[in-house]
């Protein structure tokens, strides 16, 4: 169960050195909202003795020197920052370019066939929706996405690859996810190729994404798409980025 | 850097090991984005190699796991210390004691062996590796291909460049002093204790686990009884801490440890304390080990303890006295002769030499 928006968030040891800070658990934008918003005030309200936070779908994980700071002394310091769901404005916008289907997303005819669309129609749905970045994790730059409407939710893979493409764009379940540059393993449905690299640890900025952004897509053709890939190549970020994401278009 | 004149001064490395990997103190701020922490497994032994070379105690050093690396100065001279599992150590092919700091030459070789026990042998250099940090740190990740010499393990013909001379007299530690090996390791149940059955719990903490064979720095799983969940077994992904114990389906617990994946969906029953995760670097596949809850007052307090130990071996470490059997005239007419210079600060006879 979640709990509502104002209840004081649930505290669990992750041993002498971490402490999960739990606002609910399942994935719902509420409790998202309030694990951004505590983890962008622990930033702006730096803790002595905190090491990293690491802020997923339902919880913060605040990991800890015990030798610097009681587990006691952080959760009240913790407890007074917690003020509720973050502010839409704190994050950015991303509009994200896709290559669709072909060598860059083979299981796009079939999620359409599935669903009764034509591949046009499901790269509509899909590139017509606005996205939050619910969490990063399981590889570096791997984003979580909310938002995948309803008409084009699909069961994962019965049988998970091994490997799938560097920057795939791809649908599990209700959620949405791009990929780093790098062969994950995933039982997602690949839609699409990105040409954007949302980790690329020899630019200086190493990660595009972060937990509370918001994110769109929109398609692009071949030619388009190499020319982005190779100036992404070149340590240039190619993702368009609106600095606030008050009032975000898909 | 490139100013430097000594700037190619470098170990060069005619073996890696099984599996040898430079580490820090691991790399912190990124988890966030999907980055586990990497690190040495034993920081313990990380810190007693570099004290012995009078480095910084998070400075950068190899981790070897079963078997050592082998490799040649290509410096005037250069100091070395070894710590953590029993690996032999040979200067030149000639048998050299454990616990202390050894001073080489150019052209001398060093070999490190098979650990006759234990799992990681840290090998630290007076004035670290000249290595350029990622992401703040030196620590190798290889999944994610980044740290170290670009983000694999050392293999032969590796290039290890040093930066910096060593500086007063080699130090040795008494082996005494060393804690002994346990395979006992303390546990503060939770994040996710309450998805177990009572009967679970029981079971993970009263039983016998032995580590099978996958085990690496990513975590262990273990082979032993199934512990019980109380409601399935998938939770919504939350991050993972440094020794957590995640029991999948099937019942068996797995720790992750320094570079696990940075969220999961498997409920975690316990976590492994700090000051204990470097006894489960030292355990090898095969290994028996049980886990006893403390309550976290407790564990602080065994973390402070063991802080203040390894202060306590580091203060007690003494300057190498050299005996004839030590040194031989051979070397030392080769510490004189071919590093070309002596100063007090490199005289193995000093014990007060600074420079």
């Amino acid at each position: 169960m979640n709990q509502s928006p104002t209840s004081p968030p649930r505290l669990l040891d992750a041993g002498d050195g971490g402490l999960v800070v739990e606002f609910g658990s399942d994935v719902d934008e509420a409790v998202n909202r309030r694990v951004v918003a505590l983890d962008r005030a622990l930033t702006e309200h730096p803790v002595q003795g905190v090491r990293e936070t690491v802020p997923t779908y339902r919880s913060l994980l605040v990991l800890f020197d015990p030798l610097a700071i009681g587990r006691d002394a952080l959760a009240r310091h913790i407890l007074a920052l917690d003020h509720g769901e973050d502010d839409a404005a704190g994050g950015a916008h991303w509009r994200v370019p896709v290559r669709y289907g072909g060598e860059h997303g083979v299981d796009l005819e079939a999620v359409a066939k599935l669903h009764g669309l034509s591949t046009e129609e499901l790269i509509a749905i899909h590139s017509g929706a606005l996205y939050r970045v619910y969490m990063i994790g399981f590889a570096p730059g791997f984003a979580y996405l909310g938002g995948l409407p309803e008409a084009i939710h699909t069961s994962r893979r019965t049988d998970p690859r091994p490997k799938t493409p560097p920057r795939s764009v791809s649908i599990g379940g209700r959620q949405a996810a791009v990929s780093p540059p790098l062969e994950v393993p995933s039982g997602w449905h690949l839609l699409g190729q990105t040409p954007v690299r949302s980790y690329d640890p020899a630019r200086a900025e190493p990660f595009l994404f972060a937990p509370g952004d918001t994110l769109g897509f929109y398609p692009v053709g071949a030619d388009e798409y190499d020319d982005m890939l190779a100036a992404a190549q070149r340590g240039e970020v190619v993702a368009e980025r609106l600095a606030s994401n008050a009032e975000p278009r898909p | 850097m490139s100013d430097d004149p000594k700037s190619d001064d470098h170990l060069a490395l005619s073996d890696g090991g099984l599996f040898s990997t430079l580490q820090d103190a691991g790399r912190f701020g990124y988890q966030r984005f999907g980055i586990s922490n990497s690190g040495a497994m034993d920081s313990f032994s990380m810190r007693l190699a570099n004290a012995l070379v009078g480095n910084p105690g998070d400075a950068a050093v190899v981790e070897m796991t079963l078997s050592g690396i082998a490799f040649t100065v290509a410096a005037p001279n250069c100091r070395i210390a070894l710590a953590g599992a029993t690996m032999p150590l040979a200067i030149n092919g000639r048998p050299a004691q454990p616990h202390q700091a050894h001073d080489l030459v150019r052209g001398d070789t060093l070999t490190v062996g098979r650990a006759a026990s234990g799992m990681r042998g840290y090998l630290a250099v007076a004035g670290g590796f000249d290595v350029a940090p990622v992401l703040g740190s030196v620590s190798t990740h290889t999944r994610s291909r980044i740290g170290g010499l670009d983000g694999g393990p050392l293999g032969a013909g590796a290039i290890l460049l040093l930066k910096g001379a060593p500086s007063g007299p080699p130090l040795r530690l008494d082996a005494g002093q060393l804690p002994a090996a346990e395979t006992r390791l303390r546990v503060v149940l939770g994040p996710q204790a309450d998805a177990f059955t009572a009967k679970g719990i029981e079971t993970f903490l009263t039983s016998t686990y032995r580590l099978s064979n996958r085990t690496d720095r990513m975590g262990c799983q273990l082979e032993g009884p199934e512990v019980e969940h109380a409601a399935g077994f998938n939770i919504v992904s939350d991050g993972i801490a440094n020794g957590s114990i995640q029991i999948p389906g099937h019942g068996r617990p797995i720790i992750l440890l320094a570079d696990r994946q940075t969220t999961g969906g498997y409920p975690k029953i316990a976590t492994v304390i700090g000051p204990d995760l470097r006894l489960l670097a030292q355990a090898r596949p095969g290994d028996e080990i049980r886990f006893e809850a403390v309550d976290l007052a407790e564990a602080v307090r065994i973390a402070q303890a063991a802080a203040a130990s390894l202060k306590e071996i580091i203060a007690g470490m003494e300057p190498v006295v050299f005996g004839a059997a030590a040194l031989t005239s051979d070397r030392l007419l080769g510490l004189n002769l071919i590093s070309g210079v002596t100063c007090a600060a490199q005289d193995p006879f000093s014990e007060t030499g600074r420079t």
